[in-house]
């Protein structure tokens, strides 16, 4: 990997521990890792791994209790809450495993959100900008449909087209195809590789080791250390597998 | 985001829970009605005593003997015998701020003329009385300072005692009454008063000089009570200074010594009726307001149950970057915009309640238009007050547990 591209994401002996009771969990035990711009890289492991709380420092809904946590050049660890959510608006995209849209709102207005809470943009650039987003998803015929008359693929896509409306340095995916059957997981992993040929970053979390085959490169967690940081030469095509799962029965 | 797109999102948090916003606005609404009505009844009770007492004439002054003690003893004024007719000719003659005097004596008992009776009241008057009153004659003329001299046995009767007397529409001038088996000629009939706010029937009288009442009807020779008129209402101070010092004169009373009368002024009496009006009104509002404090606790209720629904949601708008100002400030403009709907529907409701069924029930109602201000404001500061812990639980939730939160 060529050193010249765009640091991303830097860690630098990122240590979490939490205080239950008496004890300390260590959940994070000093992880260390760079991404690179246009990478898109699964991070595994099983649960008590230290996966969410990963997850959740390089969202930058938390901050490491020791360590330095670099987001696209920004130190991330002497933020305060509110910086930390201007700095969520406007470099993080999440994608979540239960989509988390605004019940009883169109799609536009919910691919919005994130942008309402940016100042800089009006309410017609608003618009355009979840339109596009949309489009890129490829729901540009249902921008006006409701989050409860929508299946959990077409909301999935809805979510991805929220974390894209405000073109983030990464995009973050929670299990994001944790909650779907499999047709529709390939269908998701098709849009990500898409989105990764586009030259979005985009970091997958799960404990799914098939989906690590689709990625350019995987970071095994275990006990809070990383015990695996490997590049994929040989990526599958999303879109292959996809035709080569049996069609649906017809009922 | 800005104000206009967090107003959206509270409306549209407020119209997907149409049953819930409206009964939590239901309070408010009952609330500021109760407290518009009852401003309402308050100011239009006060109104409408202080036109009648201004009818009266607000330059009326009232003097009437003082309590005084007789051996340790305080005796009831009304026994008094200290006012005196040199008195009232005193008075009448050095007056500078005084237009009309007139005394009075007065004696209840019966009055009948054919085989009809009926019990009414004699005022023994002088003829200034009717102008003092400002009362009006509608049929034949008040009796004259010649009556007066010569205690006539002449009287104007009232209303009410033209209709027991003579049946209703009757003409009764020049025919001849008895009161208490004085034989008196109806000369006038007063224009009918009706009932003031006090339940007193203002017809149910006669007018005689007061010279016949004294000789002929009481057999007295003091005053009940001597009522004038002063100049103008803000020359009654005057007025009052003048009387005090005449009466001291005639009565002989010590420098440094108590007056042995007391001297009322009409002003004074709507003074303090204004103000039994005011603290009973203010009773009346403060037990009103004890509902809007309830309803700003159901409205708190019900903010935190929906910030505990919307956890999910909370954590999701905190995860695309709000801060927990914004998200705060959104749940303040959901509370107040539910205690506002509500207070500006109860402001209606009121207005609708004390201008056509509180009328329509015999009361007198007013709704002071300071009392809409005042509402609206409240409803404010409810919406602000009882929606601040809701909102600041929101604001303090940990986006982390609260996006995973089932």
């Amino acid at each position: 990997m060529s050193e010249e591209r765009k640091v991303v994401i830097e860690l630098d002996q990122v240590k979490r521990y939490f205080q239950v009771g008496s004890e300390t969990v260590k959940a994070l035990r000093g992880v260390s890792f760079k991404i690179y711009e246009g990478e898109f890289v699964t991070i595994q492991g099983t649960s008590g791994s230290g996966k969410s709380t990963l997850l959740n420092q390089l969202g930058c809904l938390d901050t490491p209790t020791s360590g330095e946590y670099y987001l696209d050049g920004i130190s991330v660890r002497k933020m305060s809450k509110n910086q930390r959510a201007h700095l969520r608006n406007k470099k993080i995209g999440f994608v979540f495993q239960n989509y988390n849209l605004l019940p009883n709102t169109t799609a536009l207005e919910n691919v919005e959100l994130p942008l309402m809470y940016n100042t800089k943009f009006n309410a017609r650039r608003r618009r355009e900008a979840a339109r596009e987003a949309l489009e890129a998803v490829g729901l540009g015929d249902r921008i006006n449909h409701k989050s409860n008359q929508m299946s959990g693929g077409q909301m999935q896509r809805v979510a991805i087209a929220r974390a894209l409306v405000n073109n983030p340095a990464v995009l973050l995916a929670d299990e994001a195809t944790g909650n779907l059957d499999t047709r529709t997981s390939f269908e998701m992993l098709v849009l990500f590789q898409e989105l990764y040929q586009k030259g979005h970053t985009i970091i997958f979390v799960t404990h799914n080791p098939e989906i690590a085959e689709y990625a350019s490169r995987n970071i095994m967690l275990r006990d809070g250390k990383i015990r695996e940081d490997t590049q994929n030469t040989n990526i599958k095509s999303a879109a292959e597998a996809l035709a080569a799962l049996p069609k649906p029965q017809d009922d | 985001m800005n104000i206009l797109n967090l107003f959206k999102v509270s409306l549209r948090a407020i119209s997907s829970n149409k049953m819930r916003s409206f009964l939590s606005m239901l309070g408010i609404i009952i609330g500021v009605a109760a407290v518009i009505i009852m401003m309402a009844i308050g100011q239009g009770s006060k109104e409408s005593i202080r036109k009648e007492l201004s009818t009266m004439g607000t330059n009326l002054l009232t003097i009437r003997p003082g309590a005084d003690m007789r051996g340790g003893v305080r005796q009831d004024p009304s026994a008094m015998q200290t006012l005196k007719p040199t008195d009232y000719e005193t008075i009448l003659a050095e007056k500078k701020y005084i237009t009309k005097v007139s005394p009075e004596v007065n004696s209840a008992g019966q009055v009948i003329y054919g085989n009809n009776n009926t019990t009414t009241t004699a005022y023994g008057e002088a003829p200034d009385y009717i102008d003092i009153r400002q009362w009006e004659i509608e049929d034949g003329e008040c009796f004259s300072e010649e009556d007066v001299k010569k205690a006539a046995k002449v009287c104007v009767i009232g209303k009410t005692v033209v209709t027991e007397l003579f049946g209703e529409g009757a003409d009764p001038v020049g025919k001849t009454i008895r009161f208490k088996s004085i034989p008196l000629r109806v000369i006038g009939v007063l224009k009918s008063k009706g009932y003031n706010s006090w339940g007193m029937d203002q017809d149910n009288l006669i007018i005689v000089p007061y010279t016949c009442v004294m000789k002929r009807i009481a057999a007295q020779t003091w005053f009940s009570s001597i009522i004038c008129s002063a100049i103008t209402e803000e020359l009654s101070d005057q007025a009052i200074e003048e009387i005090t010092e005449i009466l001291r004169r005639t009565h002989k009373i010590k420098e440094g010594a108590v007056d042995d009368f007391t001297i009322r002024s009409q002003a004074e009496m709507m003074e303090t009726m204004s103000t039994t009006m005011d603290t009973v009104t203010l009773i009346l509002v403060v037990a009103a307001a004890f509902s809007l404090l309830v309803a700003g606790i159901g409205i708190m209720n019900i903010m935190l149950v929906s910030v505990t629904e919307r956890t999910k949601e909370i954590g999701l708008r905190m995860a695309v970057g709000a801060t927990g100002m914004v998200i705060s400030l959104q749940f303040l403009i959901e509370s107040v915009l539910i205690s506002l709907t509500g207070g500006l529907l109860g402001i209606l409701l009121g207005c609708c309640v004390s201008e056509f069924l509180v009328p329509a029930m015999g009361m007198p109602s007013s709704v002071p238009a300071w009392s809409i201000f005042v509402s609206f404001g409240v409803c404010v500061v409810i919406g602000v007050l009882f929606g601040y812990i809701p909102a600041r639980k929101a604001a303090n939730m940990d986006p982390i547990d609260a996006i995973r939160h089932e």
